[in-house]
């Protein structure tokens, strides 16, 4: 074997963006840490992210955490541990200030508070109204936070490195001991040993075909800790965003509709207002409601001109009529729009040609969000099996864990409030943890296993291209695995994607050199999309009922009797065994989830 | 429609000088992004193609090439654009941003970049104790408003790579570094604007923009790059804000 360089850290975070960043900017008051990303930090998905950042600061009309907890556990479909969404609220206020004094450049409102937006399924508890409760600036405040962050751990030197490739974790019995990176300027592979590991290493949507999620999103950090004994927590439970972009998934921040755009099927009609869908709060229902109501409008030959995608109209023409019929004031034009939805203006213009002030945008579901993953306690430390045993030194944080907040389907806002809060929790636990903790010594040749894995792939001479398989996944991942799933589906999933875990064994590599190989490094990637494809298909066709985004046309209803209870799926040789652990429920009693 | 593309190819561990790689792709769609002409390319036809690039829809900043000789993010430049009218054959030209040392095909190192972006204290400064009553700073509409344009700014490099002062010396902070330090010094709850003016002002800083407005033609975000920087140079001449 290759000589492998060893760095030594008291703890390693993997992923910069929300989630590690923040943690890295915890961690670093008690720890020496170092940042490892196959991006530029800059580059993490976080940035993409557009509408806003839930937190009851009440700027504008009355809110409390009670309530954006209630509207989380709802939106939840009431599989989220209440314990953990009480964290989640409480801790938005002072979380989202804290970015505010990190210089975070809210919009504001005239009194020169942050501004606040509607979002969908955050409401007035009593009334039951929309509520402005998303802190945003303009619609890129995944954007704001990203830089925010990173700007503030230069300021206080936070040890980065930038493209480098996590590939394995070191572990040990029942003790983690770093990880394996590759090095991807030179192909060379690196240890770093640490007494602690943090994967925030985002999701996994790019096993689907139509998604929001960025290439990079191929969900290595919970593939790594399947093939290293960690089980992966709710993985049935995927959401689809209402609003892609048509064909391209590109997102569609749901603050358009919480500026008042509607949703527009080909018949005109805004269908979101039927009695069957969301009469009440209408367009700003959940998300897996309101994909499920695009889904089903499409099926019944209501899509736009026939086809597979409706409009989302925020022309002030159509909007300003709605808000009339509604007996509201509100009133928007132009220069609102350009002002408060400029980059999703940007996106329609330059990949559709269409302009939002003017026309309406065709969309359809876009695969987002993984509810699902690594499983953690509420200080993001990793947990082994369904009675909560702690992996010590393994930590978990942003959208690749699951704490579980988000149960069946995540609030809009909540996935911005997630990397903060609990970044920042984990960030505290690895700085006391490494403070009390010795490091353990390295096994010996702890890089050599993955090292032969990357060999054996460059091996492969004659065989099928990576790109086909991957085409191939997200194919029957789409057509099967999607918003609406059956028991025949999913099993026709699970046989393909058995076929293409074998055929993978023949994948072949094209470049076998050293430095930027993306060639491997993303043949790579698509060996843990494979798994995680599995790992859902499995999860799901378990689950014989319909909870949030797992909706079964073969089985309905919710089922709270026999399965308000997380999934654990553990990988174990080449087959999965699943088990189970029940929700933590709290003040609110699992009820009928009516929009 | 056909697509013929020209990419300059560099391989460092073969390659003792770059070359034009030649590839045909005879079903585009001029809806299709240059990144997606790169991937058809990559996963198609040579895997060793190495270019970086992640969101794939114009908001992570890590495509920035040179195609057709004009900077731009791969992943924004559609082939609709850069089609000639009339023609059913749409030639593009890709190589790397200029300035930067090439490492590998489109790659460059962005290291001396992110060295510059760092130089001007690119982080709020504001020492003062936070509100008492535990909650934001305020500011006014208008005071956001002062620096919203270089806020969207995603450090691709586009403009700094654009810049006939950055190709000549790349000892010059360049465009993108003077959009990050005039987002700070324009920010009315940020109080570090001394120390930057002094940064930008300095042998290496704005003065050595020409004003050649390659940078705001370039940016993918649609910043007024030539504005902040001479907005940045109005501030060290009347040491106003």
């Amino acid at each position: 074997m290759a000589k492998v360089q060893t760095h030594t850290f008291d703890a390693v975070i993997v992923g910069a963006g929300g989630a590690g960043l923040m943690a890295a900017l915890y961690a670093s008051k008690g720890a020496n840490v170092a940042v490892l990303s196959k991006l530029y930090p800059t580059r993490s998905h976080t940035g993409a992210a557009q509408g806003g950042i839930g937190a009851a600061l009440g700027n504008s009309e009355e809110d409390h955490w009670e309530w954006h907890a209630y509207d989380t556990v709802k939106g939840s479909d009431y599989l989220a541990d209440q314990d953990a969404v009480d964290v989640l609220c409480k801790e938005a206020i002072d979380t989202v200030i804290e970015l505010e004094l990190m210089g975070l450049p809210f919009d504001r409102f005239p009194d020169g508070s942050i501004s606040q937006r509607r979002f969908g399924g955050h409401t007035n508890n009593d009334t039951g109204k929309p509520v402005t409760r998303a802190c945003h600036a303009a619609d890129r405040t995944g954007h704001m936070i990203l830089q925010t962050l990173y700007q503030q751990c230069i300021k206080n030197n936070v040890n980065f490195y930038d493209e480098f490739h996590v590939v394995d974790l070191i572990r040990v019995d029942d003790t983690v001991r770093g990880v394996v990176a590759i090095e991807i300027a030179t192909g060379e592979f690196h240890i770093f040993h640490s007494k602690a590991v943090l994967f925030a290493t985002g999701g996994w949507g790019r096993c689907w075909e139509v998604t929001s999620n960025a290439h990079s999103l191929t969900g290595d950090g919970p593939a790594i800790c399947l093939r290293r004994g960690i089980p992966l927590e709710d993985m049935e439970f995927f959401q689809f965003h209402p609003t892609g972009i048509y064909k391209l998934g590109i997102l569609i921040t749901e603050g358009v509709r919480g500026e008042g755009g509607v949703l527009i099927n080909g018949e005109g009609e805004r269908f979101m207002a039927k009695p069957e869908y969301a009469p009440n709060i209408k367009d700003l229902a959940s998300r897996d409601v309101v994909s499920r109501a695009i889904y089903l409008e499409v099926m019944a030959g209501r899509g736009i001109n026939g086809k597979n995608y409706v409009h989302l109209d925020i022309t002030p023409e159509t909007v300003n009529r709605y808000f009339e019929e509604e007996g509201s004031e509100r009133r928007i034009d132009r220069a609102y729009i350009e002002a408060k939805l400029p980059d999703i203006a940007d996106f329609t213009r330059t990949y559709l040609g269409v302009d939002p002030v003017t026309e309406p945008m065709p969309v359809q579901p876009t695969a987002h969000y993984g509810m699902g993953g690594i499983p953690t306690d509420i200080d993001g430390c990793v947990v082994l099996d369904s009675s909560n045993k702690v992996l010590p030194g393994m930590y978990a944080a942003g959208e690749t864990a699951c704490v579980s907040v988000h149960g069946a389907n995540r609030l809009g806002t909540n996935s911005l409030v997630d990397l903060v809060v609990f970044g920042r929790r984990t960030g505290v636990h690895m700085a006391s943890f490494c403070q009390e903790t010795a490091l353990l010594p390295l096994p010996e040749n702890a890089a050599d296993e993955v090292m032969a894995s990357f060999e054996a792939m460059l091996k492969t001479e004659k065989g099928i291209k990576p790109h086909e398989l991957r085409k191939a996944m997200q194919t029957t991942m789409t057509a099967n695995v999607s918003v609406f799933r059956t028991e025949e589906t999913m099993s026709k999933a699970m046989k393909d994607l058995a076929e293409l875990r074998a055929d993978f064994q023949n994948v072949v590599v094209e470049d076998k050199g050293k430095q930027f190989n993306s060639d491997l490094l993303e043949t790579w990637e698509l060996g843990c999309l494979l798994e995680l494809a599995e790992v859902t298909a499995v999860s799901a066709l378990a689950r014989p009922e319909s909870r949030g985004a797992h909706a079964r046309d073969d089985f309905p209803d919710r089922n709270d009797e026999e399965w308000l209870r997380h999934s654990f799926c553990h990988k174990e040789g080449d087959s999965y065994r699943l088990d189970y652990k029940p929700v933590t429920l709290g003040r609110y009693e699992p009820k009928p989830r009516v929009y | 429609m056909q697509v013929q593309l020209r990419i300059r190819r560099y391989n460092p561990e073969k390659d003792k000088s770059a070359y034009w790689g030649e590839y045909t792709l005879n079903d585009a769609n001029s809806n299709d992004s240059v990144l997606d002409l790169l991937h058809r390319v990559k996963w198609e036809i040579d895997g060793t193609l190495a270019l970086r690039r992640s969101c794939a829809h114009g908001v992570c900043g890590s495509d920035a090439m040179r195609i057709n000789g004009a900077n731009g993010l791969a992943c924004k430049t559609l082939v609709a654009r850069l089609a000639e009218k009339g023609s059913s054959t749409v030639k593009i030209q890709i190589e790397p941003i200029l300035g930067l040392k090439v490492l590998k095909d489109l790659i460059v190192d962005m290291d001396p970049f992110f060295e510059h972006y760092k130089s001007v204290q690119p982080f709020f400064i504001n020492d003062t104790p936070a509100p008492e009553n535990g909650r934001e700073r305020l500011q006014s509409i208008e005071d956001r408003a002062r620096f919203d344009d270089t806020t969207k700014c995603i450090l691709c490099a586009a403009c700094t790579t654009s810049c006939p002062t950055f190709w000549a010396n790349g000892r010059y902070v360049g465009p993108a570094a003077i959009v990050q330090a005039h987002r700070f010094i324009f920010d009315s709850r940020d109080n570090g604007a001394s120390e930057r003016l002094q940064v930008v002002g300095d042998t290496f800083g704005v003065w050595r923009c020409r004003t050649v407005f390659n940078c705001t033609n370039a940016c993918p975000r649609e910043i007024e790059v030539t504005r902040a920087i001479a907005e940045v140079k109005a501030a060290l001449v009347s040491g106003e804000l």
